[in-house]
């Protein structure tokens, strides 16, 4: 399972790679924004894809819409781990096709639990 | 405007220099040229207003010279005093253009954003380092506390292992159930467990203690938050007054502004707001369970 970790805070990004590594995903990979994940989606062959909203560059949302656009990556499951919390926006993410929400700061197990109902729903 | 001046130091000149005369007066009976003095000195004190009844005691004597010169006949005169009103109101106009720039000088001195002439930086410049180094502070301190944890987390991990394979030779030795050999091995393995033990619990230790230090910033940050909100709300109360100001311009300089067009909200969603700290609102999703629920509204 190859994870692209997508946040411009380094620290998010170590704090949520460390809970997947305790998930069990070791194979995980960085991007500091949509712009710099692009390439990398592009290239790689991820499974998954853990974003934040907002970030300079492409944004978390315009980083979905484009991965949702996209005839090979349409159907990679992407996750947005966010502290953007207004109803119309977390309605936007589920428009364009977003897999799960999660809002910060969150605990561990409301991550583990989005992970495990979307790998359950992606492989069922 | 004039010979007057707001400046208190030219004023307290003024008075020092206007108050033996004065005396004087008074002294010498001379009422009306005392009057004149306080008059003099209630001018300096105030220009705007006596301006202001100048201009009106102006207006008032043209009028009456218009109205003399109509009734008179005397159109060519009449049309001279209408001039005269003209540029009574031009000057008092002006006078009024005069006191609102003086006041927006004074406002945007207030603003503290432009840097003074003996220090390099300006407050805001000063206010937006002090905002970095909040950040340069938390990034790493929860740096600092992600290394000493991921540090510690394997070592807590191998002791409590190796503790669980002991424990399982330690009942096989209370069952009397090993061979001699293999109680030589678990004497010294034991052995060796405890020196490791007392080792990494006093680094774990240690450790904990780093990461209780590592917090430290939150006093420092605290600090320089709450003198910069501090410096936002002083600009903030400058700039009302700057948005006073500038709307008595535009009312007595007839100027209409169009109110400001209104911000895309779906465009500022799209760019995101950051964390939401007024929980209370109602469009605002507060924990995670809300958010679970409005998905699950939606079919999720």
């Amino acid at each position: 399972m190859k994870i692209l970790v997508v946040d411009d805070f380094s620290t998010m990004r170590r704090i949520v790679k460390n809970l997947l590594r305790d998930l069990g995903f070791t194979n995980t990979h960085e991007a500091d924004d949509g712009t710099t994940a692009w390439p990398m989606l592009q290239s790689g062959d991820f499974d998954f894809v853990v974003t934040d909203w907002n970030m300079p560059g492409m944004t978390g949302i315009e980083l979905l819409q484009k991965i949702r656009t996209d005839e090979r990556l349409k159907s990679v499951p992407v996750l947005m781990v966010t502290a953007e919390a207004k109803r119309d926006q977390i309605v936007a993410a589920a428009q364009a096709g977003v897999n799960g929400y999660v809002v910060k700061p969150f605990t561990a197990a409301a991550l583990k639990e989005k992970i495990e109902k979307i790998f359950e729903r992606v492989d069922g | 405007m004039g010979d007057h001046t707001q400046d208190p130091e030219q004023f307290t000149l003024l008075l020092k220099e206007q108050a033996p005369l004065l005396v004087q007066h008074v002294d010498a009976g001379n009422i009306d040229a005392a009057i004149n003095v306080l008059i003099e000195l209630q001018h300096a004190r105030t220009p705007e207003m006596s301006s202001e009844d100048d201009v009106m005691a102006l207006l008032r004597e043209k009028a009456l010279q218009l109205h003399d010169k109509i009734s008179a006949g005397d159109y060519e005169q009449a049309i001279v005093a209408l001039q005269d009103m003209q540029s009574v109101r031009d000057r008092g106009l002006y006078q009024e253009v005069g006191r609102l720039t003086r006041a927006l000088h004074d406002a945007i001195t207030n603003f503290h954003i432009d840097a003074k002439k003996d220090e390099e930086i300006s407050e805001m410049t000063d206010a937006t380092d002090r905002l970095s180094f909040v950040v340069e502070m938390t990034d790493k301190a929860a740096n600092k506390t992600m290394d000493l944890v991921e540090e510690s987390l394997p070592m807590a991990d191998a002791v409590r292992q190796e503790a669980g394979e002991l424990k399982q030779e330690w009942e096989r030795l209370v069952n009397r159930d090993m061979t001699p050999e293999e109680f030589r091995a678990l004497y010294w393995r034991l052995d060796e467990y405890f020196t490791r033990l007392d080792s990494d619990a006093s680094q774990l230790s240690s450790n904990m203690t780093e990461i209780l230090l590592a917090q430290d910033f939150q006093d420092l940050t605290g600090q320089v938050i709450n003198k910069v909100t501090g410096l936002v709300k002083e600009v903030e109360a400058s700039l009302v007054d700057l948005v006073f100001m500038a709307s008595q311009v535009e009312a007595i300089t007839g100027i209409v502004t169009k109110g400001e067009e209104t911000d895309d909200m779906a465009d500022k969603d799209a760019k995101g707001h950051g964390p939401q700290i007024d929980k209370d609102s109602e469009d605002v999703m507060a924990s995670q369970d809300d958010v679970d629920d409005l998905l699950s509204s939606l079919g999720f």
